[in-house]
């Protein structure tokens, strides 16, 4: 599935790569965007979407700055690591960085803890309270529609009601390259510039325009425990439990999220070519190998969604 | 003069492919499709576990492949597919986006909605049936949304013995209906989807047929067009001005080909306002090249400091585009509200969006036998019609039949902001 046997093709003149496609689609999605609306806003969380998504808005608009902020949506479960790495992007490029804090809605008791500890499903309310605050009207996402079948029937443009909902059945048909982001008051759009790409797109997008990531998407040693058929990283959220044994593996992470939740994978890929090879190879989506709350049940994304998650 | 595509790494570099399927409820399309994606290990382990699963809760004893499509809660438990999905999958030699489109009530704005981006539609039949009114009205839309290429797969020929005869009378019909249509090429493939013949595999029971499977002919179908054949069009999406210390004067016009190519140096005339200048650089993504073209989004800038915003159009001076306020179109209507004369709406065409008011509905297409039908009053949901819209301000349009990008548009509700109505428009727009 890599493509190796495609080298030495040559193509006709004037012909577009898919990758090159692909980046095309996702810099006039940004630019359209940048044309249409007020207050624009990425979600940004340090892992490699929002770091793809957050090279392509660059891209677009160079060499003026970002005309966007960036939010983050903190569980208060996130890996250290990511968080100082998400630091360190923001200040490299002079971004505005706002950070909707779910430790602190749980703190004054807006939020109350799961049962099962996942911290996931309770970044809608800080999310839609952020959005509302600020009144920015188009979010843009690190959503791809192969993530998950609740995504794969996600518009790029996708119009939220003035609770942050999603409701399948009525979404607006979205033909040839006509974003439409027209909406009221309260309501907002949000945005998914990455629609079209796959896991493996994306990571070749990394390794050609050479981005950088956080470190625990390449394979290290780090103490892990195993739960429901994935290693968990031990920490202050809650694991591990009496029974839980912590071994030391050689593991990386396909997806970055919410420690409670995010499983990392054994690994010994530690460049980004090896990652591209063994994602090529592997019979698993990431979201399957790695993400606990897609399995709650059947509709769990499109339940979230629904409530307005991202 | 290739800059992107000899550096791209040889990994990155296949080509990408945009088709849609088309089918009635019971003509096996969510088979076909899990089949296509089944058989070329296309879907991951814990997916069709998930399906596994699924599946037997429900009391199947095999996998229902159908469930790999049908994504939301509503969709699985009727049985139906509801909206249109996108799918993705690769094979050594191609990446596909698949626009799986329902062939339930909703039929034709969900398949004008698949075939808008698609380069090839896959317009299904049940080889017991032939072709009946639901096929002619797939072949009508792909033919209307200028689809390049349409395969007719002959689906269910295990139910027909794999009759080679039963095949031909099919194909050949549709090929003779599609002709008149005007739709380019047509290639037709027996298969069954249910066991697997000839979609990705050959099948052993029809050795009559040399053609290819479905996917040999998807990962083969010449998809690359050469954008020198058509003139440059480059409707302008945002105006950079850094105004920072490094860049104080930069003034670039952002924005995605939409057809042709453009090189340094070439004479533009922006639209509607008509003022002509010289392409003085062109900005791909932060590197300066020499030439861009169709859909490479990019950066122009031009020698000469011009009043242009966002809605502009810039084209060669050579390869004006003819700018008007009357607009003649032929349209599907999306919405359950219905559109009328006297209408007022919004109408989004490139980077531009112009108030408009609906003049005249002169015909509504029976899909059936293609026939006008005049003065219809109004256009419902999945109506296609013929619509005259007069524009506030002009719109520099180009045919739909030369160009799908810029004779495309949306009518938008001015209220609430719905998509009402998908435009193609059939002349270039007349004077006022």
């Amino acid at each position: 599935m890599t493509g190796s046997s495609f080298t030495g093709v040559t193509y006709p003149p004037f012909t577009l790569t898919h990758v090159d496609a692909l980046e095309s689609e996702a810099v006039h999605i940004f630019r359209e965007v940048a044309g249409e609306f007020e207050r624009p806003l990425i979600l940004f969380s340090g892992g490699k979407d929002s770091l793809v998504m957050l090279h392509l808005a660059l891209k677009a608009f160079a060499p003026a700055p970002l005309p966007f902020g960036l939010l983050h949506v903190d569980t208060g479960h996130n890996f250290p690591e990511v968080l100082r790495f998400r630091d360190e992007t923001v200040a490299e490029h002079g971004l505005r960085l706002h950070v909707a804090s779910v430790q602190r809605y749980l703190d004054n008791g807006r939020l109350r803890e799961r049962p099962d500890g996942t911290r996931n499903p309770l970044q809608t309310l800080p999310l839609l309270e952020a959005i509302n605050e600020h009144r920015f009207d188009a979010v843009f996402g690190g959503g791809r529609r192969d993530e998950e079948k609740a995504r794969a029937k996600e518009r790029v443009f996708s119009l939220r009601d003035e609770f942050g909902g999603w409701d399948p059945r009525r979404q607006r048909p979205e033909l040839w390259q006509l974003y439409n982001g027209r909406h009221s008051p309260g309501e907002h759009v949000r945005v998914f510039p990455l629609s079209n790409w796959t896991e493996l797109d994306v990571w070749q997008y990394i390794a050609r325009e050479k981005i950088v990531l956080p470190s625990i998407y390449y394979a290290h040693r780090r103490e892990v425990f195993s739960r429901s058929g994935m290693w968990l990283a031990p920490g202050a959220w809650g694991g591990p439990k009496d029974g839980e044994r912590v071994a030391t593996r050689l593991v990386r992470y396909r997806t970055v999220g919410d420690m409670s939740c995010t499983g990392a994978v054994d690994s010994d890929a530690d460049t980004v070519e090896k990652v591209i090879a063994e994602i090529a190879a592997s019979r698993l989506t990431e979201r399957g190998a790695t993400r606990a709350d897609d399995k709650l049940s059947e509709a769990a994304m499109e339940d979230r969604k629904r409530e307005g998650y991202f | 003069m290739r800059t992107t595509a000899e550096s791209t790494e040889p990994s990155a570099a296949t080509a990408l492919l945009r088709f849609a399927t088309a089918g009635s409820v019971d003509d096996g399309k969510s088979t076909l499709v899990g089949r296509l994606l089944h058989d070329s290990t296309s879907v991951p382990s814990d997916q069709l576990e998930a399906v596994s699963r699924a599946s037997r809760a429900r009391g199947q004893e095999t996998p229902d492949l159908a469930l790999l499509t049908d994504g939301l809660r509503a969709e699985r438990e009727q049985g139906i597919t509801i909206d249109v999905a996108y799918r993705y999958f690769a094979t050594p030699r191609r990446r596909f986006i698949l626009a799986d489109t329902p062939g339930h009530v909703q039929y034709t704005r969900n398949m004008v909605t698949g075939a808008s981006t698609a380069e090839l539609a896959v317009v299904l039949v049940d080889a017991r049936n032939g072709v009946v009114e639901q096929t002619r009205r797939h072949a009508a839309v792909a033919a209307l949304l200028r689809v390049p290429h349409v395969v007719l797969a002959v689906n269910k020929m295990d139910l027909v013995d794999y009759a080679e005869a039963a095949f031909a009378t099919i194909a050949d019909e549709f090929a003779g209906y599609a002709a008149s249509l005007g739709v380019p090429e047509v290639t037709a493939v027996p298969i069954s989807a249910l066991a697997g013949d000839n979609v990705v595999t050959r099948s052993a029971h029809m050795d009559w047929y040399s053609g290819p499977t479905v996917l040999e002919h998807l990962e083969t179908v010449p998809v690359t067009h050469d954008p020198t054949d058509d003139p440059a069009r480059f409707p302008v999406q945002y105006v950079i001005r850094p105004r920072t210390a490094e860049h104080p004067d930069y003034r670039g016009y952002a924005g995605q080909l939409a057809s042709g190519v453009l090189r340094v140096g070439d004479r533009v005339t922006v639209h509607p306002a008509g003022r002509s200048s010289t392409i003085a650089a062109i900005d791909a993504l932060g590197q300066s090249v020499e030439v861009a073209w169709a859909p490479q989004s990019v950066t122009l800038r031009l020698a000469d400091d011009l009043d242009i915003s966002r809605g502009d159009l810039i084209a060669p001076a050579n390869a004006p585009v003819r700018a008007g306020q009357d607009l003649a179109a032929t349209v599907c209507h999306l919405h359950d509200r219905p559109l009328r004369p006297g209408d007022r709406v919004l109408v989004k065409h490139t980077t531009r969006t112009v108030k408009a008011i609906v003049k005249e509905i002169p015909t509504r297409l029976t899909l059936a036998d293609l026939s006008q039908h005049p003065d219809p009053g109004e256009l419902a949901a999945n109506d296609i019609g013929r619509v005259v819209l007069r524009t506030a301000e002009p719109l520099a349009v180009d045919p739909y039949a030369a160009s799908r990008r810029t004779g495309s548009f949306l009518l938008i509700d001015p209220a609430d902001g719905s998509t009402l109505t998908a435009g193609m428009a059939r002349a270039a727009t007349g004077s006022p």
